[in-house]
């Protein structure tokens, strides 16, 4: 089991979900998030005073997919997320040792 | 045939006029009667709603406009120093407040003979305004005693401790408000210049006895506070236009009752000032965006809404003396010159005005004051007479040079007893409870600190 981290622009989260359902991914867990990479900050201007603003709004999907899918997921992600510009985030992927159904004790590749 | 006719009318017209003198009399008496009543009930509907749209500037106007452009953390205590003039204010008014102001007694401050609002009634004062109730008269000249302490408040918006504010507001009444209002609207105001007053000054809504006033105190209130701690290395961004946004349009709209209302009757004159202000709010609005446009490269929500704010600021004191164009003129200068001060005079000199109540209504006050020495005209405004009965020239456009010293001599007197002032109110209020918020307090905000109370509650 792979735990999949995606952070992605905001305006780029319709379009991932409905690639994701495309290919029967239905446990998702979605935040807003604020961050930055190397993409930093822009600047707003509030009465002539200039503020850099580091921390942009993300949308932070997480979702725990069986071994033998972590590819066929991650490239669905990379074709729905990408832009080709700064900004388009990044996805981490971790192994996960267990996951457990509370609602009935299912457990491993049973309980996703 | 025709001799008949006429004696026939003769003889009619002599039988009426017989009978005429009491008749007649009495029902011109009972007309005159009823034209006065009609009158006095337009002119009091239109004071009425004029008196709600100005304390509607402060509340919600303002204290919208302000608490959009501080952080989250203190939206409510800002709000609460606009809210808290709302009640404190009015009861001080009501006390002696009225009484200092339009009381007669001597050119500099009134005296009490209307202490406890007494004889202030349904019989209009004659001297001030003629055919509303003198308690309506009253009730409207509350909500600029109200509103002229809350714009000082957003000079220290953030730093500022409530209770303290709050104090100070009372004080600063006292001592700077009541003055000056006295002098330039009381009756025997040394300002005055349609009552007795030594140097005429125009200030048809304000310019003087409410933004130069404001504004200057608010300047030194912002240096005697001090600075937010971390300005201006650490940001401390807006947290809402949008607030701002509808507060500045809700202050535009309830300036029609700040202006137009000021002709105290439901007049052509009151249309003029209407006109004046909108022409004023329209022009700076414009002006202050296209000099953010050239200098910054964009124009922004935030810089509209200062624009407008700065050009009816400006167009206050002179809206019912001015021509329409006169007031686009104004507005156009009073939003280029209020930018520059905000954007660029601010940072030379350091001080931190958090909300720009110096650059915009201090700074827009004097030019309005000055202005309406050039531009005050008697097409506009017939009120004063010569000792021949004919209308008096009014500003430069008449003719009438003198007018420009008078307004200055005007705006020194305000801006020493604001400054003045203010410094004493701000000593005794010191001496009795903190004007400023601690420093521990300042990083969590005054929402919780000083009102246990949250704007934005997450976990509701």
């Amino acid at each position: 089991m792979y735990k999949i981290e995606a952070i992605i622009q905001p305006f780029k989260l319709e379009g991932v979900r409905e690639a994701l359902k495309a290919i029967q991914i239905d446990g998702l867990t979605i935040t807003e998030v604020r961050g930055h990479g190397r993409q930093k900050g822009h600047k707003e201007v509030y009465r002539g005073r200039e503020y850099n603003v580091d921390l942009l709004p993300k949308i932070k999907l997480e979702m725990v997919i069986p071994a033998d899918r972590k590819d066929e997921v991650i490239r669905t992600l990379i074709g729905a997320a990408r832009t080709g510009s700064i900004g388009d985030g990044k996805i981490f992927v971790s192994e996960i040792a267990d996951a457990i159904r509370i609602r009935n004790d299912d457990r491993g590749e049973a309980a996703l | 045939m025709s001799y008949r006719i006429v004696t026939g009318l003769l003889l009619l017209s002599s039988a009426l006029f017989a009978r005429a003198p009491e008749g007649i009399e009495a029902e011109l008496a009972a007309l005159r009667a009823a034209v006065k009543s009609s009158q006095s009930a337009g002119d009091n509907a239109w004071m009425l709603i004029s008196s709600a749209l100005v304390l509607m500037m402060t509340g919600p106007g303002l204290a919208l406009f302000y608490c959009g452009l501080v952080r989250k953390r203190n939206v409510l205590g800002t709000m609460m120093q606009s809210f808290a003039m709302m009640a404190v204010i009015t009861l001080v008014w009501a006390v002696c407040g009225y009484s200092l102001v339009f009381g007669e007694g001597t050119p500099f401050i009134g005296d009490l003979r209307y202490l406890f609002l007494r004889g202030v009634g349904a019989e209009p004062n004659a001297a001030y305004a003629p055919t509303i109730p003198h308690q309506t008269f009253m009730i409207y000249q509350l909500m600029f005693a109200i509103i002229t302490p809350a714009l000082i408040a957003g000079a220290v918006a953030e730093p500022g401790r409530f209770g303290g504010m709050v104090l100070f507001s009372a004080f600063w009444a006292f001592l700077v408000f009541f003055p000056v209002a006295h002098m330039v609207w009381g009756n025997g105001g040394f300002l005055n210049a349609y009552l007795g007053g030594k140097v005429p000054v125009f200030d048809f809504a304000g310019g003087t006895v409410v933004h130069i006033s404001s504004g200057f105190s608010a300047l030194v209130t912002a240096l005697y506070i001090g600075k937010r701690r971390g300005y201006p290395s650490q940001q401390m961004m807006p947290h809402s236009i949008v607030l701002s946004f509808v507060g500045a349009c809700l202050l535009w709209v309830g300036w029609f009752g700040f202006n137009a209302g000021s002709a105290l009757a439901a007049s052509s004159l009151a249309t003029s000032a209407f006109v004046a202000t909108h022409f004023g709010s329209a022009a700076g609005a414009l002006s202050w965006m296209l000099a953010e446009k050239l200098r910054k490269g964009k124009a922004s929500a935030l810089g509209a809404i200062s624009g407008a704010v700065a050009g009816l600021a400006t167009i206050t004191q002179g809206a019912g003396f001015v021509q329409p164009f006169s007031a686009v003129l104004i507005g156009l200068i009073a939003g280029a010159v209020c930018f520059y001060m905000v954007t660029a005079v601010k940072d030379r000199f350091g001080y931190d005005d958090s909300l720009d109540v110096f650059g915009v209504h201090g700074v827009g006050g004097l030019i309005g004051c000055t202005l309406t020495g050039f531009f005050a005209t008697r097409a506009v405004n017939s009120a004063l007479k010569l000792a021949s009965g004919q209308s008096a020239p009014l500003g430069v456009i008449d003719g009438h040079w003198m007018q420009v010293p008078n307004q200055l001599t005007g705006a020194a007197i305000g801006i020493a007893f604001a400054v003045v002032g203010t410094l004493i109110a701000l000593k005794i209020t010191d001496l009795i409870v903190p004007l400023r918020i601690a420093e521990r307090d300042e990083s969590t905000g005054m929402d919780l600190t000083l009102h246990g109370e949250e704007g934005y509650n997450f976990e509701a």
